[in-house]
């Protein structure tokens, strides 16, 4: 899959709170999470977010609560895929499980607000258009890739248990 | 092979003859725990996947705490679709309004965690349970809708970083302060997608309520579990209960990634300052800092020694004028004990709420949110930038003999200053 978009960077310790706020967690509705995100730390990240731009940031991106509804309020904004230095570890289950792309690359800090990049994320390459740099990632272990490329745990499930 | 008690956990769960940390296992999880923000997703989830009946009934639980009682129409619906739930599949660990508790307090006290068991909860904090000796992970929807078909959640094993303390804690100092004091020194990742495990001479003579404090703010540093080994003070804890718990116990060969060892002999009351638990200063070096709000109680500090901590400094005394001194006792039966112990009439006397269980302040969600410019100490867990209302106000973290102390001054101090 190649995911291309607009940078939207952030800093370390991002966390669920700040990608949703808990006043919000009445709603499942990713589109209406998608009109916080961000919210408490940028005021006006879901305004500014057109569809298919990108999320970067530092270090334990979503940190904090187990809350589901911080990957689904990134979907729901806009955000094609989020790519951080390190993501938490809750987070980073959740972002597994309901299919919201992502990468950890520690080349992160070159990337600035604005670059346009395009991400393939089966090789693990991101391609920064705007620097005309690329970086190299790991890919994700087997099963990882598996659930994403099913879309998701509950696809993956529903193949392998029987009703 | 030799393990550490996380990894021996996994191990009887997983059906595997050995694991060894980065590998992915599926483990069968004995509690499956979500709560009024994290159910509704799950259980919608489990039911467009068209299964119809949870893998177990029994080792379903559910608790609405978070905006319960209802705060609103739209929380009122949450929660009335796990009461729905509940019904609808014979789930009797379903735990109403006014027989409810925060979820971490009130599943060791019902003794539906017990020492031994894997449990994964739809909420961070389930990392609680490790004080029992139990493996508690923090999961999300998806996963619990997933542990509603097949009982089963993916893992990946992690690898353990022991915490070992020494020496002899002084007047004031409980569980808080060392967990405080640990995620200070090594950061809000600095134990990342790894078990932390609690160690050594202090940790012994620790009570079971400091212990479950400890273990819940493991998340705080990013671990995904926070053990301590079960010994005669856990056995004690859980000897009422009917179901066996499983002992386990480290290995001494064990293999830890790294081990920290600590004297805490001079060990001062802390204080996390905003906006990270990481930010930690001794309570003496603040000095001026006026708090509008005063919070008392949830998952990590709402139990009843914590109460009988507040009560000694607050007995006689009343909250400075101008703060709100709000104190929340984690469940039902903590509640029912304050009352019967008196620490109740000492909390409404110095003036503060005396508040049924739920978990409303501490993010933020009702029963005591901050406006523009307010400031809170807390028994908190997190104090995120707007963690308790406005983006602009700010959160102190303490244990509750700080907030004690500084609900009667009506500014950060020392508990050693009330007289």
């Amino acid at each position: 899959m190649i995911i291309k978009g607009r940078v939207h960077k952030f800093g370390d310790d991002i966390n669920t709170d700040d990608i949703i706020a808990a006043k919000y967690l009445v709603s499942t509705d990713a589109k209406e999470l998608g009109k916080h995100c961000m919210e408490t730390i940028d005021p006006k990240f879901s305004q500014a977010v057109s569809p298919g731009d990108i999320i970067v940031a530092g270090n334990n991106f979503g940190c904090g609560s187990s809350r589901e509804h911080a990957p689904l309020a990134i979907k729901g904004s806009g955000v094609s895929a989020v790519i951080a230095k390190s993501f938490a570890a809750i987070f980073f289950r959740n972002a597994i499980n309901i299919g919201l792309p992502f990468l950890e690359s520690l080349d992160a800090d070159k990337i600035n607000s604005g670059d346009i990049i395009e991400i393939d994320l089966a090789a693990g390459l991101i391609k920064n258009i705007t620097q005309g740099q690329n970086y190299k990632t790991e890919a994700f272990p087997e099963f990882l890739r598996d659930i994403v490329e099913e879309g998701g745990l509950m696809n993956y499930i529903k193949k392998r248990v029987e009703k | 092979m030799a393990y550490t008690i996380a990894e021996k956990i996994l191990l009887a769960h997983c059906g595997r003859k050995d694991i060894k940390p980065g590998e992915f296992i599926q483990a069968d999880v004995d509690v499956a725990l979500a709560n009024d923000i994290t159910a509704p997703l799950a259980i919608s989830e489990f039911k467009k996947s068209g299964f119809k009946r949870v893998f177990n009934k029994n080792k379903v639980v559910l608790v609405p705490d978070h905006f319960a009682p209802a705060k609103d129409l739209k929380s009122a619906n949450q929660c009335r679709v796990l009461a729905d739930f509940a019904r609808e599949q014979g789930i009797k660990n379903y735990f109403e309004v006014g027989r409810m508790g925060i979820e971490h307090a009130l599943l060791p006290e019902q003794g539906i965690v017990l020492p031994g068991d894997l449990v994964i909860g739809a909420d961070s904090h389930t990392c609680t349970y490790g004080a029992l000796g139990a493996y508690g992970t923090g999961v999300g929807s998806t996963d619990m809708a997933r542990a509603y078909i097949d009982g089963k959640c993916w893992l990946k094993v992690p690898a353990s970083i022991k915490f070992a303390y020494k020496g002899k804690l002084g007047k004031w100092i409980g569980g808080k302060d060392l967990i405080l004091y640990t995620i200070g020194k090594i950061g809000v990742d600095g134990a990342s997608y790894k078990v932390m495990e609690f160690c050594g001479p202090v940790i012994d003579k620790l009570g079971m309520d400091d212990r479950f404090t400890m273990s819940n703010m493991a998340i705080e540093a990013g671990a995904r579990a926070g053990l301590i080994a079960p010994d005669a003070t856990t056995r004690k804890f859980v000897s009422r209960f009917k179901r066996k718990p499983r002992f386990y116990q480290s290995d001494s060969d064990a293999v830890y990634e790294k081990t920290y060892e600590w004297n805490v002999t001079k060990l001062e009351p802390l204080v996390a300052c905003p906006h990270l638990p990481s930010n930690v200063k001794p309570a003496s070096s603040l000095k001026n800092i006026k708090v509008d709000q005063v919070v008392i109680g949830s998952c990590t500090n709402g139990r009843i020694s914590d109460l009988r901590i507040a009560a000694k400094i607050l007995k006689g005394k009343k909250a400075a004028p101008g703060v709100k001194l709000i104190v929340f006792p984690a469940t039902q039966k903590i509640y029912l004990e304050a009352v019967k112990e008196g620490l109740a009439e000492i909390f409404v006397k110095a003036g503060g709420v005396f508040s049924t269980p739920t978990c409303g302040p501490c993010l933020g969600g009702h029963m005591g949110i901050l406006t523009e410019g307010e400031v809170a100490i807390a028994t908190t867990n997190r104090n995120f930038l707007g963690r308790m209302g406005s983006p602009k106000s700010f959160v102190y973290l303490s244990g509750p003999a700080v907030a004690a102390a500084s609900a009667v001054t009506g500014k950060i101090t020392h508990p050693d200053k009330i007289k």
